[in-house]
């Protein structure tokens, strides 16, 4: 079953320098898109990466990446609403690049959808009240 | 048929006053028409919550021992410069002040992530707030410094000054240019990226009182959470814009100056608010009710998204230069449709203004008023007319000269 996750790894120094997303598509037939990549001051790596492959190489391409030391988040919780700050204005929802914040047209309640979310944080600080925070 | 505040008092007294939103008369008009809604309904509440520049909070701390003459010196709160010149333990904090050391846009765009306008939320939320103050020192207020914490329970008066608030009617905003502007209005991205807007429309106050019948100075009104009052016509009040056949302002019209105890107030209501590249102020929530004292009342709060239009106005070029030329008008239902068209192109909507926090406020003040907890005032003196004659004037400058 071929499936299309989204994940945020983290590397810790000594691995910046290795070619681990390299093997990734090599080895494990997964086909890759960086959606961000950075390197902290501490020379520690973020890369924000979306998987596309079998369920099968996707389940030991992250065995793999756990066996480097490689830490793996789940994207979805890298940016979260804060839910008793948002007023569900809607001054996100044309800043988004993806459309993850759709109006309900019945309640005009903003629904962010984390799927979508490619924790570009162009959200972060182009709400007005600050309800949007990113987690790493 | 007419009725009187006086009428609608005593039925609200008695828990049988009928009372619905702005939105839920649209529906009701269309039902019954105006003749029978107009007998039926006694009152309307509106609502708005958006970010409003032009507010800030008068304070009187408490005098310390031995005393100290703030009047004059200078005060901060969590580090947010407030204005001092005042007698001795007043102070008043602007919702658009920001500390002294911010980078404000030298590293544009700026963040602005605290100002004037999170330091009132705070002070309504309970916390304490660090006030550091300097003064040059009199006879009889000895201090020259003072630094402590204070918080809203223990200070004398806290007191929401906002000098202009619920604009009638607002741009849209959108850039023309080929970069991404950073405004009071929202990013703004460039070549017709977005369209951004600012008021609740069919719910916002004043477009449901387009020529101001029965808000008037000493109006009691929904304020931050608690009660306030029209004070004044807000500054750049300007009733003598084009109005549609609706008697509703096209442009930017009317606005309130609105007043009310800080201490009854709540932060849910009242929150700091960071503009991007632009700066801090803080968003409002205000909810007036429109006591139905005829058909005629009763008519204009049955106004509706698509008979509210607005100007679309190019923030690269007409407004940073004080051009008068739009691009178009747009009613606040094609707004809230999503996309509006502008020269030829389909451009995304953003509000800066929450509708459903309008709408919780319209509900709020409606309960409120049905529980009998809430009369209405009736106007001590009306915010001036379209007979007025008030104009809105620009700056023109003249040279100082001198030596």
């Amino acid at each position: 079953m071929a499936i299309s996750k989204r994940i945020v790894l983290h590397f810790p120094r000594r691995l910046v320098e290795q070619p681990i997303i390299c093997r990734l598509a090599r080895d494990f037939n997964l086909e890759f898109n960086i959606l961000k990549a950075s390197i902290t001051p501490k020379e520690e790596g973020l890369l924000v990466l979306e998987l596309n492959g079998e369920q099968k190489d996707y389940d030991r391409g992250i065995q793999y990446l756990n066996e480097t030391g490689v830490e793996i988040q789940s994207l979805s919780q890298n940016v979260i609403r804060n839910e008793e700050r948002c007023s569900h204005c809607g001054a996100c929802v044309t800043i988004c690049p993806v459309g993850a914040f759709i109006i309900e047209p019945s309640t005009r309640l903003v629904d962010f959808s984390d799927t979508k979310c490619i924790v570009c944080g162009l959200c972060v600080k182009a709400c007005p009240l600050r309800a949007m925070e990113t987690r790493f | 048929m007419t009725k009187t505040i006086a009428e609608i008092n005593e039925k609200i007294r008695k828990g049988q006053a009928v009372v619905v939103t702005a939105e839920e008369i649209i529906e009701i008009v269309e039902e019954k028409g105006v003749k029978r809604a107009a007998e039926e309904v006694d009152v309307v509440t509106t609502g708005t919550f958006g970010p409003m520049c032009s507010s800030g909070a008068f304070l009187n701390i408490g005098h310390s021992k031995p005393r100290i003459k703030l009047g004059g010196g200078k005060v901060y709160l969590n580090d947010i410069p407030a204005y001092t010149g005042l007698a001795a333990a007043d102070i008043f904090l602007g919702v658009t002040a920001i500390p002294e050391d911010d980078p404000r846009n030298k590293f544009y765009p700026g963040e602005f992530n605290y100002g004037g306008g999170h330091v009132i939320e705070e002070l309504v939320a309970g916390n304490d707030i660090r006030l550091v103050a300097t003064a040059y020192g009199t006879d009889c207020y000895p201090r020259k410094k003072l630094e402590t914490l204070i918080n809203i329970r223990d200070i004398n008066e806290a007191v929401l000054f906002n000098i202009r608030n619920a604009y009638q009617n607002y741009n849209v905003a959108v850039n023309l240019s080929d970069r991404t502007l950073y405004t009071y209005m929202g990013v703004l991205k460039p070549k017709l990226g977005n369209a951004n807007y600012a008021t609740a429309g069919q719910l916002s106050p004043l477009l449901n009182d387009p020529y101001y019948k029965t808000i008037g100075i000493g109006t009691k009104i929904f304020l931050g959470g608690g009660i306030g009052y029209v004070a004044w016509h807000g500054t750049q009040h300007n009733p003598n814009v084009l109005r549609g056949d609706n008697g509703v302002p096209r442009r930017p019209a009317g606005t309130l100056t609105v007043i009310g105890d800080l201490k009854q107030m709540k932060p849910e209501w009242l929150r700091g608010t960071s503009m991007l590249g632009y700066g801090c102020t803080i968003t409002v929530g205000i909810g007036v009710p429109i006591p139905i004292l005829s058909e005629e009342i009763l008519r204009y709060t049955a106004v509706k998204d698509a008979d509210i239009l607005a100007p679309i106005v190019d923030y690269s070029e007409a407004y940073p230069q004080r051009k008068p030329d739009i691009l178009g008008e747009v009613s606040y239902a094609q707004l809230k449709s999503g996309k509006i068209g502008v020269q030829g192109k389909e451009v995304p909507t953003s509000s800066l203004s929450s509708y459903p926090k309008a709408v919780e406020i319209a509900q709020t003040l409606k309960e409120w008023i049905q529980k009998g907890e809430f009369l209405l005032s009736e106007f001590v003196a009306p915010l001036p007319g379209v007979e007025s004659g008030i104009t809105f004037k620009n700056l023109e400058e003249r040279p100082i000269g001198g030596l």
